[in-house]
């Protein structure tokens, strides 16, 4: 990923954070942590003159008041970008709708999601783990978030999906264009849809004649309130985010997990001596290391924890830095695997809650399970260097480590 | 000495987060669309008053009610 970073137009390197700041800056790819501390102290709410005027809640209730408060706060534009595309209908319901026409488009994607129905798909995610081991344990070595973290998303979301897990590469390449380079290049963001609609479009023809037990099935077959069948921009949008809310995110979870782990042996070796801590240590993850920051577009004016907000500006709205105000969080800055209150917002607060939020605490556990099973012992690889994405998803994108004789 | 607990799920809340069901699943349980309502009268047997008061502090949405009878 990290070879098409370069070619992005570049911003100007910020020098005053809280009046300009910029979540691509290199140093809040690198370490964002400190810049939201900063920021947090000066206000609840920050501003920024780029990306067409843009606003950044600070704290946990600044974030929980946006994120419930769809009035003067819409849904409709999800991604601050350099530019404002034009709002496409149907771009990605439900993450991209707003009341009424939300909850509808939401209950359609929640039964396949629900714990009982991620339960049945476990078996299947605990193998393609191990699948994805047996290629590198001998080696003593991986980058693990190309060879581990990444496949596991992708072959649990293909599997749901019913589209060829091989297929990887090609929805990666895709979530890499709308999540990252689309920021600064809005070009990237219609070809990628372009494909990704092509690509589903085929899909959805095949099982015209041949029907399957799948997600796609699933939404081909659902009716609307009235009965109707979806209009097929509906279940086109509603697989695009599918697979791009997915994967990355997933990814990044998986891989901010096994970055903590490699970086601190006393979590590791404590997790491995009492695995009934790994539901707390997951959510603690969660918090500490959100992957996903979404956004809003302001509708009316309004005032978020005292401070006036307007129309015409985006919202960035930053679960993690939430996740890390220290007067929702004692110790907000230390990850504590035992933490027993953990009200973290990682997947989201209010209507828009993570659809996939049980799939991806179960790809989380499964993976981290598997890889402790059989890699107990395992560190950065000090002659690599750990990459982190860009922009809206956080994750590490190269992890290079050592095992076995090696570490 | 304290009474029996009892906990109530607010249905304009609750957003599906299903953290309630992970830490105590003796107390709620899932509807089709995942999410969360009491067992029965939401009466908190003897012995899991614990499980409540941790699921009513993990909940994201604050929509669990505990109260003491």
């Amino acid at each position: 990923m990290s070879d098409s970073v370069s070619m992005m137009p570049e911003h100007p390197p910020v020098t005053d954070w809280v009046n300009d700041f910029d979540h691509t800056d290199p140093r809040w790819t690198e370490n964002p942590f400190p810049i939201w501390d900063e920021l947090r102290g000066e206000c609840p709410v920050v501003h920024t003159k780029r990306f067409l005027g843009c606003y950044l809640p600070t704290t946990y209730q600044a974030v929980k008041e946006i994120a419930y408060d769809t009035e003067h706060f819409s849904s409709r534009r999800v991604i601050v970008r350099d530019v404002r595309p034009e709002v496409q209908r149907n771009a990605a319901p439900p993450i991209t709708s707003d009341p009424p026409y939300h909850k509808p488009a939401k209950q359609l994607l929640l039964p396949p999601f629900t714990p009982d129905a991620m339960t049945k798909l476990e078996p299947r995610v605990r193998a393609i783990c191990n699948e994805l081991i047996d290629e590198f344990i001998a080696d003593g070595q991986c980058d693990a978030a190309a060879r581990y973290t990444k496949h596991v998303p992708v072959r649990a979301i293909a599997h749901m999906l019913g589209i060829p897990e091989k297929d990887g590469d090609l929805f990666v390449k895709w979530i890499h264009m709308i999540l990252e380079l689309s920021i600064k290049n809005e070009g990237m963001l219609v070809q990628a849809v372009q494909e990704m609609s092509a690509y589903f479009a085929g899909h959805i023809e095949h099982r015209k004649t041949h029907p399957t037990d799948d997600l796609i099935s699933t939404l081909m077959k659902a009716k609307d309130k009235d009965g109707n069948p979806l209009e097929d921009s509906q279940v086109l949008g509603s697989l695009r985010l599918l697979l791009i809310a997915g994967i990355d995110t997933t990814w990044s979870a998986i891989g901010s997990s096994l970055w903590h782990l490699a970086n601190t042996p006393a979590d590791r070796d404590r997790l491995i001596a009492e695995p009934e801590l790994m539901p707390s240590a997951i959510e603690e993850f969660l918090r500490a290391y959100s992957p996903v920051t979404m956004a809003r577009e302001v509708m009316k004016e309004t005032t978020i924890s005292g401070c006036p907000v307007k129309p015409g500006n985006m919202v960035l709205l930053s679960f993690p830095a939430a996740n890390r105000d220290p007067a929702m969080f004692p110790d907000a800055d230390k990850v504590v695997i035992d933490r027993k209150e953990n009200r973290h917002a990682a997947f989201g607060l209010g209507i828009h809650r993570c659809v996939g939020s049980n799939l991806a605490r179960m790809e989380m556990t499964v993976a981290i399970e598997e890889w402790l099973k059989r890699i107990p012992d395992f560190k950065l690889d000090p002659a690599g260097k750990v990459t982190w994405s860009e922009g809206t998803v956080r994750g590490p994108r190269q992890l290079p480590v050592l095992f076995g004789k090696k570490s | 000495m304290s009474g029996k607990l009892k906990i109530r799920v607010d249905q304009d809340k609750c957003q599906g987060h299903a953290r309630c069901k992970s830490l105590a699943p003796e107390l709620f349980e899932l509807d089709e669309f995942g999410n969360a309502h009491e067992v029965g009268d939401g009466s908190v047997p003897a012995g899991l008053e614990d499980k409540a008061w941790l699921a009513q502090t993990n909940c994201p949405e604050i929509a669990i009610e505990v109260t003491e009878e």
